[in-house]
C-alpha cells in the first residue's frame, strides 16, 4: 500500500534580521519503510521529529527533496487529485468541516466533492452515524459543537468517500477517556472488518497500547524504529518491577539482582531484570510477604527510553 | 503614573509586534495619497482657490490625513467590543483600574507608534512626488498639541462606540455606520474646505472634524490668533465631552452587568 | 466545468442559506455595505460641487465610471472577496486540507465563502447608473449595449486576477494582506475617476502593466461616445474581454506557482 524509499525533506529556513541568514533544516533524511494493506500503524516520535513533514508528503501536501514515494502505486506530489479520491485525511488540531454549517451539511458537500454515489453515500453516513452516535448533533452547526462531537464528525467526513487508506495526525489530542475510547473503537473497526489501513501519528500512548500492531519511531528525522509492540516490549522493556506488600513496614529490601526504586509503607516496588520466579523466591525469604504483583514496562517508559537512545 | 506608562507601552508593543503589517499599511497609504492627490488636483485645473485651500494645501492636507490616519484612528475600533464578547472584560472590571483610564493610557502608547512607522514615511513619500506646506516653528508646536488632542477625541468616541457591546451580541452594524458617518464628516474623503456651505457647517457641530481637520488646518496654518485658539479649545472640549460620556455609558454597563452577570 | 459550476453552487448555497437565517443582522449588514459605499459617491459629488468639470469629463459621465465601478467591483467581492482571510488560512494551516482533497485549490478557495450582503454595494451602483443613464443623452446602438454589457463580466474578471495575484503573496508571507488592499481596493477606488487626472506614470501603469483602465474607463469611453483626452488608439475601447481573458490567465499561472512553491518550501 504504501513504500517509502529513501525519503529526504529539506528546508530552507531564513532567520535574523530581513531574513538574511539561510538555514538548511532536514527534515526527514533516509527513510524508508512499508506498509501492507489492511495495517494500522502506529507513527511516534517526539515534536519536531519529521513525523507531520512525513504524513504531508505521504498525502500529496509537500514535495519531498528526495528519494521514492509510492502510495496505493501513486506517486502523491504527481499524482495529488487520484491520490485523494483513495485516501482519507484527518488532522486533529486542524478543522476540514464547515464551520458555520450544520454537520450534516458539511457531510453533503464533501460528498459532492468527492463524487460519492447517492446509495453508497447514504450507507456509509447511516453507519457511521449509527457507530459513532452522530444523531443526537447532526444537524447542529460545527462551531457549537464539543471538541468530541467534532472530532467524531471529522472522522466520518474523512471516511465518507470510503477510502482505501486512512492518515490521521493525532485524532485524540484533546478528548476525555470516553471520547478517546470511542475513536479508538471506531478505527479498530473500520480496519479490521472493512480493511482500511490506517496510519496514525499520535503522542498519546494509550493510542498506541491498544490499537496499534506496528510502530514506527522516528527522530530527528530518521526511522529509529520499525517493528512490533511485542518486539519492543522484549528489546527496550527489559527491566521490570515487582511490586511486594509487607506485612508490616520494612526499610528497603537488600536481594539478590534488584534494586528498590521506591517505598510507600508496607508496599515497595522493585526493579529487576530477567525471570521473576527466582526473585519471587528470594523476595519470600527474606521478608514477611502478603502480596506481589509484576508491572510489565509501560510503552511510554519505553518510548522515553527510545528516545534518549538507552 | 508608573502604571499608566507601562501601559503605554503595551499599547505600542502590540502594534510593534507586526512590522511587516505596518510595512504593507505605508505602501497602501502611499498608493491613496497619489490618487487623493491627483483628483483633488484635477478640482485646481480650473480654480486656483476652494474653501480657503490653493492647490499646495489641498495635497498637502491629503498626504497628512494618509499619514494621521492610523495615528488618529480614523477606521473602526473593536479592542474593548471583543473583550467584553469573550468575557475577559469580566477580569478587567474586578481590577482596581479604571477600563477608561486603561484605553486612554493603551492609546497614548499606540499613538506614537502609528505616527513614526505609518505616519512619517507615507508623508515622506508624498513630500518627494509633491511639493508640500511646511509650518512653521509656532505651528509646529501647536500642530503636536492638537494632535494629542485629537488622538484623545478619537478614543473618547471609539470607547464610547464600542460600550454597545455590552448591550447588542453583535456589534457589526452600530461598526460600519459610526465608521461611515466618521469617515466621511473627518474628512477623510474629502476635505471639509470642500464641502458646500451647509454640510461644512453640519461638520463643525460634530466632533469628527477634531479628529483628523483641525490638526491638519492648524498644520496649514489656516488659523490664527484667538481662532486657533478657538479651535483648540473646541478640540479639547468634544474630549471632555465624549470621555464623559464614556464615564456614564461605562457605570450603567458596569451595572448592568452586575445585575445580569453578562 | 459544468460539473465544477454545479459544485460551486452547491458549496455557495450552503454559506448563503446560513447567512439568511439571521434576518435582522443581515438587513442591517446590507444597508450598511449600502451607505458605506454611497459614501464615496457623495464625496464625488462634493468634488463636482467646486468645479463643473473633472479633466475633461462632466459630474454624469463621472456617475457613469463611478457606476460601472462600483458595480463591477461589488460582484468581484461577493465572488472572491473572502482573500482577504486567505492569509489567516495559510497560517492556520488550513490549507492543507484543501490539498488532501480531489478539487483545484482555487476553486476551493473561492467556493469557500459567499458573502450576500457586499450586494449592497451594488444596489448603490445600479441607483448611481440609473441617474448618470438618465442625465446623459447616450446614442444608443447594440454595438454600444453590447460592449457595456460585456465589460460588466469583464471588469469582473480583471479585478479578480489582481485580487488572487496579490492574495497568492500569502504563500510567501502571510502578513501581505494590507498590501494586496493597496491593489484591490485601491484599485476600486481609482476605477471610479477617469484615469486623464492621473499623472502619466500612472496611466500607463493602469492601462498596460495592471489593466484596471479596461475596466470601466476604455468601455465608457466608447458607450459614452466620448473622444479619449489622451488620444489613445480607440481599438483600446473594445478590448476588455480580451485583457479580462490573458489576466485571468496570468492569475491562473500566479497561483499555481504559488502552491509548487508552498509544497516545496513547507508549510
Amino acid at each position: 500500500m504504501i513504500e517509502v524509499e529513501h525519503l529526504q525533506k529539506r528546508f530552507v529556513v531564513r532567520r535574523g534580521r530581513l531574513r538574511r541568514e539561510r538555514h538548511v533544516v532536514e527534515a526527514v533524511r533516509d527513510v524508508s519503510f512499508r506498509i501492507d494493506r489492511g495495517e494500522l500503524v502506529g507513527y511516534l516520535g517526539p515534536n519536531g521529529a519529521g513525523k507531520s513533514t512525513t504524513i504531508k508528503m505521504l498525502t500529496g501536501i509537500l514535495v519531498p527533496s528526495g528519494g521514492r514515494i509510492s502510495v496505493a502505486g501513486m506517486e502523491p506530489s504527481r499524482q495529488r487529485v487520484e491520490l485523494a479520491r483513495r485516501i482519507g485525511a484527518m488532522f486533529g488540531q486542524r478543522i476540514q468541516l464547515w464551520w458555520d454549517l450544520p454537520l450534516l451539511d458539511s457531510f453533503e458537500l464533501l460528498r459532492h466533492i468527492y463524487r460519492v454515489p447517492a446509495d453508497r453515500y447514504r450507507a456509509s453516513l447511516a453507519r457511521f452515524c449509527e457507530v459513532l452516535e452522530l444523531d443526537p448533533f447532526l444537524h447542529t452547526p460545527v462551531r457549537q459543537l464539543s471538541l468530541g462531537q467534532r472530532i467524531r464528525g471529522e472522522l466520518t467526513a474523512a471516511m465518507l468517500h470510503g477510502p482505501e487508506l486512512l492518515f490521521l495526525d493525532e485524532p485524540t489530542i484533546g478528548l476525555d477517556v470516553v471520547a478517546k475510547q470511542r475513536v479508538r473503537d471506531f478505527l479498530v473497526e473500520i480496519n479490521r472488518q472493512d480493511g482500511v489501513t490506517v496510519l496514525l501519528t499520535t503522542h498519546d500512548l494509550g493510542d498506541i497500547e491498544r490499537l496499534c500492531e506496528r510502530l514506527l519511531v522516528i527522530d530527528h528525522g530518521s526511522l529509529i524504529w520499525d517493528g512490533r509492540i511485542a518486539e519492543l516490549r522484549v528489546r527496550y522493556g527489559d527491566e521490570r518491577t515487582l511490586v511486594v506488600d509487607l506485612e508490616e513496614p520494612a526499610p528497603p529490601l537488600r536481594v539478590e539482582g534488584a534494586r528498590v526504586e521506591r517505598v510507600e509503607g508496607p508496599r515497595q516496588w522493585l526493579r529487576f531484570r530477567g525471570p521473576a520466579a527466582e526473585l519471587t523466591a528470594r523476595v519470600a525469604a527474606a521478608a514477611q510477604v502478603v502480596d506481589l504483583q509484576i508491572a510489565e514496562p509501560d510503552i511510554e517508559e519505553i518510548v522515553r527510553r527510545i528516545y534518549t537512545g538507552k | 503614573m508608573r502604571l499608566d506608562w507601562e501601559i503605554a507601552k503595551r499599547g505600542w508593543r502590540r502594534y510593534a509586534a507586526y512590522p511587516w503589517a505596518t510595512a504593507a499599511g505605508v505602501f497602501t497609504n502611499s498608493v491613496f495619497g497619489f490618487l487623493q492627490a491627483y483628483i483633488l488636483l484635477a478640482v485646481y485645473r480650473h480654480r486656483t482657490h476652494v474653501g480657503g485651500y490653493d492647490a499646495h494645501d489641498a495635497v498637502t492636507y491629503v498626504w497628512l490625513a494618509q499619514a494621521l490616519l492610523m495615528t488618529v484612528y480614523v477606521f473602526g475600533w473593536q479592542e474593548l467590543a471583543l473583550r467584553v464578547r469573550d468575557g475577559s472584560i469580566a477580569t478587567d472590571l474586578a481590577r482596581p483600574l479604571d477600563p477608561q483610564r486603561y484605553w486612554l493610557a493603551y492609546d497614548l502608547g499606540r499613538a506614537p507608534y502609528h505616527l513614526l512607522f505609518r505616519g512619517v514615511l507615507p508623508f515622506a513619500v508624498g513630500a518627494l512626488a509633491f511639493r508640500l506646506h511646511y509650518p512653521g516653528a509656532l505651528d509646529a508646536l501647536l500642530f503636536a498639541l492638537s494632535l494629542a488632542l485629537a488622538v484623545v477625541v478619537s478614543l473618547g468616541f471609539r470607547f464610547l462606540y464600542n460600550l454597545p457591546a455590552f448591550w447588542l451580541l453583535d456589534l457589526r452594524g452600530v461598526l460600519i455606520l459610526v465608521i461611515a458617518v466618521n469617515l466621511f464628516f473627518s474628512g477623510m474623503l474629502v476635505p471639509i474646505a470642500f464641502f458646500p456651505r451647509w454640510l461644512g457647517l453640519v461638520a463643525q457641530f460634530l466632533p469628527f472634524a477634531a479628529i483628523l481637520q483641525t490638526p491638519i488646518d492648524v498644520w496649514l496654518g489656516k488659523h490664527g490668533g484667538w481662532e486657533l485658539a478657538g479651535v483648540l479649545a473646541l478640540q479639547a472640549g468634544w474630549a471632555v465631552v465624549l470621555l464623559g460620556l464614556g464615564r456614564v455609558g461605562l457605570r450603567a454597563a458596569t451595572r448592568k452587568l452586575v445585575i445580569q452577570g453578562g | 466545468m459544468v460539473d465544477a459550476v454545479l459544485l460551486w453552487r452547491r458549496l455557495v448555497g450552503a454559506q448563503v442559506r446560513s447567512q439568511v437565517q439571521y434576518r435582522g443582522s443581515f438587513a442591517l449588514e446590507l444597508v450598511g455595505a449600502f451607505v458605506i459605499a454611497f459614501l464615496d459617491f457623495v464625496a464625488v459629488l462634493v468634488i463636482f460641487h467646486n468645479t463643473p468639470r473633472l479633466a475633461e469629463w462632466t459630474v454624469q459621465e463621472v456617475a457613469f465610471l463611478y457606476a460601472l465601478s462600483s458595480i463591477t467591483f461589488a460582484f468581484t467581492d461577493l465572488l472572491i472577496g473572502h482573500l482577504d482571510l486567505f492569509p489567516r488560512l495559510i497560517r492556520d494551516g488550513n490549507f492543507d486540507i484543501l490539498l488532501v482533497r480531489p478539487r483545484g485549490t482555487l476553486f476551493q478557495v473561492i467556493a469557500s465563502d459567499f458573502q450576500l450582503r457586499r450586494l449592497g454595494k451594488a444596489a448603490q451602483g445600479v441607483l448611481v447608473l440609473v441617474y448618470a443613464l438618465s442625465a446623459l443623452e447616450i446614442h444608443w446602438t447594440a454595438p454600444r449595449v453590447v460592449v457595456l454589457l460585456a465589460s460588466i463580466p469583464a471588469g469582473v474578471l480583471i479585478f479578480s486576477a489582481v485580487w488572487v495575484v496579490f492574495a497568492s503573496l500569502a504563500f510567501w508571507t502571510t502578513d501581505s494582506g494590507e498590501f494586496t488592499n493597496a491593489f484591490t481596493y485601491g484599485g476600486n477606488f481609482l476605477a471610479q475617476y477617469p484615469i486623464d487626472i492621473y499623472g502619466a506614470w500612472l496611466r500607463r501603469l493602469l492601462a498596460y502593466l495592471i489593466p484596471l483602465a479596461f475596466v470601466c474607463y476604455f468601455p465608457a469611453l466608447y458607450v459614452l461616445g466620448k473622444q479619449d483626452p489622451l488620444g489613445l488608439p480607440r481599438v483600446l475601447q473594445f478590448l476588455s474581454p480580451a485583457v479580462a481573458l490573458a489576466v485571468a490567465v496570468v492569475a491562473g499561472c500566479v497561483w499555481r506557482f504559488a502552491v509548487r512553491h508552498y509544497r516545496s518550501a513547507g508549510g
